[in-house]
């Protein structure tokens, strides 16, 4: 019962969004070229399905290669700001600076440094605009952790590494994990904007270039549409990830 | 006796904005093997800081803790520590939570035996049954009790308490001495107890030393004239009771009150 309460009601949800997409569509008379509605997508991807699934591997594998960098990469930023208050003071205002950059202007830069490296930049971009979330809260994590829990084991005279990895790592689990399901959605903004932007992309971002060129609205859509299904497939595999690290954070609802 | 704790002219200061802010200024203690020491002083008079010198966590400015003849410089295997808040990792089980210290202190020590006595102590403590629940399954008196496991399970000469009984109801808290009581006939440490509960240090303490106001120095000793396997009612007898009068006496002392007042 409980199993498929939690199936059932997030399907609804959606069945009911798409009759309130083509009820809106419909009253209101739109033709495809101002907004397509669910009714036209099965066509389109029956028709350049081969197409999706390619773009959508491509889109994916992207993702999750910059969002796997961005895990690396903040966890050990994450731990350098966390342990150290000189390390924080000093990279605080670069993090925030470089992330307050809209990332967009970073594609021309990047397709210039590295010509031709079509994935590679995508990776970049999908690591660039994901990593902060993750370093700020283990930074944050790990420098907020009470004396105690260090005490416990410093006054037997473990190591650094042993409090971290015993003690300091499993306790920003949770924090990890939030910061991550913010990441994910990030990464894929980062993918597909490199594929949208840069010319000859690949990926479902590039698909929706030659949607719009060819002005075929119900493709673009169908594209935003897939986006949006790869988004919750990653979002669900983070989610899946926590359950099993940081199952222990998640309060039984009483 | 050979003492196991020596505490000596200790003195220690922190650094504060405005300027250095003495805590410890000529603490002597002596502790000898096997007895349990209850400290007790004025809220702020450095008795944490106490704990964390005995603990080797940080260094008196002057004066010297010896620790079974050895000057302690850093910290060593041979300390178990509980403080107010159990801080028991949440994403262990209560078993695992109390093997913890073994993983550092014996870390070639088989599972098997690990769980062996931390079973064992479990047991002593009333937590049978429990190994397997996560700390947030537990009410406030358990996790204490867990926690007190986990100070003792690599059998330290010297357990420290900060406080332990701190944040527990009246009821518990008489639960918790007599468990303490009953874990010391069967486990041979030296205990140092950080306490602001006068009664608590009565009941387990074979002496108890009063602080001065900051900055702290010892005040006061008193030996504590109860047999070993003390009651709660013994607590209500009359010669308890004049014990705690002279302790009470000794607080407003240390508060810079006048004992005679009300």
């Amino acid at each position: 019962m409980q199993i498929l309460r939690k199936i059932a009601v997030p399907i609804l949800a959606i069945l009911a969004f798409l009759v309130v997409w083509e009820a809106l569509v419909q009253i209101n008379g739109w033709p495809n070229y101002v907004m397509a509605s669910p009714s036209d997508l099965p066509a389109a991807y029956a028709q350049f399905w081969e197409l999706f699934l390619i773009g959508s591997w491509q889109t994916l594998w992207r993702t999750v290669a910059g969002l796997g960098l961005a895990v690396v990469f903040g966890l050990l930023l994450g731990m350098v700001m966390g342990f150290s208050q000189i390390m924080r003071d000093a990279l605080y205002p670069l993090l925030v600076g470089f992330n307050a950059i809209p990332k967009a202007t970073l594609v021309p830069v990047l397709a210039l440094l590295f010509i031709g490296q079509h994935d590679f930049n995508t990776v970049m971009m999908a690591f660039l605009i994901s990593f902060f979330p993750i370093a700020v809260s283990v930074g944050i994590g790990l420098s907020t952790l009470e004396p105690e829990y260090r005490d416990i084991l410093r006054s037997l005279g473990a190591s650094r590494f042993t409090i971290f990895r015993k003690i300091a790592l499993p306790k920003t689990l949770p924090e990890f994990f939030g910061a991550l399901k913010v990441s994910v959605t990030l990464a894929f903004i980062g993918t597909n904007l490199v594929e949208i932007v840069s010319p000859h992309g690949r990926g479902l971002g590039a698909l929706f270039l030659s949607g719009q060129t060819n002005s075929n609205y119900p493709l673009m859509f169908a594209v935003l549409i897939a986006l949006a299904v790869l988004g919750i497939v990653l979002y669900y595999a983070v989610v899946a990830l926590e359950r099993t690290f940081a199952g222990w954070a998640e309060r039984q609802a009483t | 006796m050979k003492n196991l704790i020596e505490i000596k002219g200790v003195r220690h200061s922190y650094k504060t904005r405005s300027g250095p802010l003495p805590v410890l200024d000529g603490l002597d203690i002596s502790v000898p093997k096997g007895e349990f020491c209850a400290v007790v002083g004025p809220s702020g008079c450095g008795k944490s800081t106490l704990t964390r010198l005995v603990a080797g966590l940080m260094k008196p400015d002057a004066g010297e803790v010896w620790l079974d003849g050895q000057k302690v410089t850093s910290p060593r295997k041979t300390v178990g520590m509980a403080f107010q808040n159990p801080v028991l990792l949440e994403w262990r089980t209560i078993l695992d939570n109390v093997i913890l210290p073994l993983e550092i202190v014996a870390p070639s020590m088989p599972r098997r035996d690990r769980v062996a006595r931390a079973e064992e102590l479990l047991e002593m403590v009333g937590l049978s049954g429990f190994e397997a629940k996560r700390p947030s399954e537990l009410s406030g008196g358990m996790r204490q009790r867990a926690s007190l496991c986990r100070a003792i399970v690599h059998k330290p000469d010297v357990l420290i308490m900060d406080e332990p009984f701190g944040a527990l109801d009246n009821f518990t808290r008489e639960d918790l001495w007599q468990t303490m009581r009953d874990l010391r006939a069967k486990e041979p440490f030296t205990a140092v107890l950080i306490t602001h509960d006068l009664r608590e240090s009565a009941f387990l303490g074979d002496q108890v030393v009063v602080l001065s106001g900051r900055p702290a120095r010892t005040q006061y000793i008193l030996d504590i004239d109860l047999p070993q396997d003390r009651t709660i009612d013994m607590l209500y007898t009359p010669i308890a009771a004049d014990m705690l009068h002279i302790l009470r006496d000794q607080i407003k002392i240390a508060q810079g009150r006048d004992p005679e007042a009300a």
